[in-house]
């Protein structure tokens, strides 16, 4: 009968290692990546932001709209204009894959800015950056400065707009923001 | 009869043994030493709360024990975005004065492993320096050292309390010396490339409400051009 309880400690110890080598601790939900072929190399892919219900945080010190109510926005005199938003990131068929957000500020003394930091779990995170003036076209043309995990070897642009006009009226969406970023990966170098 | 629950009670007493095996590893890293302590370039340094009550914002997908702050914040429930968390910090320097603006998400990351201590967790700064510019920084860091020397005690205390004082550095990657990477956006950073780590100190945790005094501290180092400017 001893035997028989070596025997099950050793099948104890080796069921638990395989149990714990085997079964991932940590498997993140994944949502197909909704991406288009761009005909001059490298791909395409859009990010929804649906107005208001996608937004998690407005932070701008000397408004009365801060968001989410409660919210005890840091004084004027240290961040200046800075205007800090959080959102939900959807992709083009309005499924929430990720979250990101944007910080702006017209008065920097360093010169303004607006970014982006777009975080997409078990994918990677970009970090954006906008030009200011927004196009001709009315929308801004940015450019993607880093990347991690999926994102870390592309380079490449983004185009931020703004919609406001909807053909669908039953959305109960009152605008969104659409990022749309075209990617392409670097050549790796030639030994 | 007897030899199969001979069997059973053995098998229980070997998953048992394996997991505290597992849980008091003693090859497990314990890194106190910042690998940026010797680095001979300038560094910038900040702190923030970890206590998410004295957070900006915090959110989680409000099935956690921490609760989110404000209270009426959106959760991140949907599944791609249940496994993260974020935190809106304000940023000060070692007297306490305001410096900054930090955003930071934290997804729990795949390439955890248990069996080798490593609780790891992806996570990404998005930050704010008035009068200096903006940065990035990418981090993989590893929450096993607070799981097993605060989170666990406090959940095994008849109090439900821990009360000690810890004190790790966080960030294992994803550089190859185990230093964080940091990307310059605005400003005085701007083009700038470089390197981070981030250590968490805490004194008290309660497994009824989370972290109750702690603080987390992040170095940069500075390249020489960036220096100057500052």
């Amino acid at each position: 009968m001893l035997k028989t309880f070596y025997f099950g400690i050793a099948l104890g110890l080796l069921g638990a290692f395989a149990l714990t080598y085997s079964v991932p601790a940590v498997d993140l939900h994944r949502e197909p990546s909704l991406i288009s072929v761009r005909q001059n190399g490298g791909n395409s892919e859009t990010y929804r932001i649906d107005l208001p219900r996608d937004r998690i945080l407005i932070g701008l010190a000397g408004v009365d709209n801060a968001l989410p109510a409660g919210l005890d926005w840091p004084a004027e005199e240290l961040f200046g204009d800075l205007q800090t938003e959080m959102f939900k990131i959807r992709d083009r068929n309005g499924v929430v894959i990720g979250v990101a957000s944007r910080l702006a500020s017209a008065s920097e003394a360093t010169g303004p800015f607006i970014e982006w930091t777009v975080h997409l779990p078990a994918r990677g995170t970009v970090y954006l950056q906008m030009e200011v003036a927004p196009s001709a076209e009315g929308h801004r043309n940015g450019r993607l400065m880093a990347g991690t995990g999926g994102f870390e070897k592309l380079s490449g642009t983004v185009i931020e707009q703004f919609i406001t006009e909807f053909e669908d009226e039953d959305l109960n969406i009152d605008a969104r923001i659409e990022l749309i970023t075209a990617f392409v990966g670097q050549l790796d170098d030639e030994e | 009869m007897k030899y199969l629950v001979s069997l059973v009670i053995g098998m229980l007493f070997g998953a048992t043994l394996f997991a505290a095996g597992m849980f008091y590893n003693p090859f497990a890293e314990r890194q106190t030493v910042s690998p940026l302590a010797m680095s001979d370039d300038e560094h910038l340094d900040f702190n923030y709360t970890a206590v998410p009550g004295e957070t900006i914002l915090y959110t989680d997908n409000g099935e956690s024990i921490i609760s989110t702050h404000p209270d009426r914040v959106a959760e991140l429930w949907e599944p791609a975005i249940v496994d993260t968390r974020i935190a809106v910090n304000l940023l000060t320097d070692s007297r306490g004065k305001a410096m900054g603006l930090g955003i930071k998400f934290s997804t729990d990351s795949e390439q955890t492993r248990l069996i080798s201590s490593q609780a790891l967790v992806d996570s990404v700064w998005h930050i704010y320096l008035p009068g200096r510019g903006t940065l990035q920084v990418h981090q993989v860091e590893n929450f096993w050292s607070y799981l097993r020397e605060v989170v666990v005690p406090a959940r095994w205390s008849s109090g439900d309390s821990w009360k000690g004082s810890f004190f790790r550095i966080m960030t294992q990657g994803p550089n190859a010396l185990g230093t964080g990477r940091v990307t310059g956006g605005t400003g005085n950073f701007s083009g700038m490339s470089a390197e981070a780590v981030e250590s968490l100190t805490a004194q008290a945790y309660s497994a009824i409400d989370g972290p109750v005094s702690m603080h987390g501290s992040m170095t940069i180092t500075l390249p020489a051009r960036v220096s100057e400017d500052d």
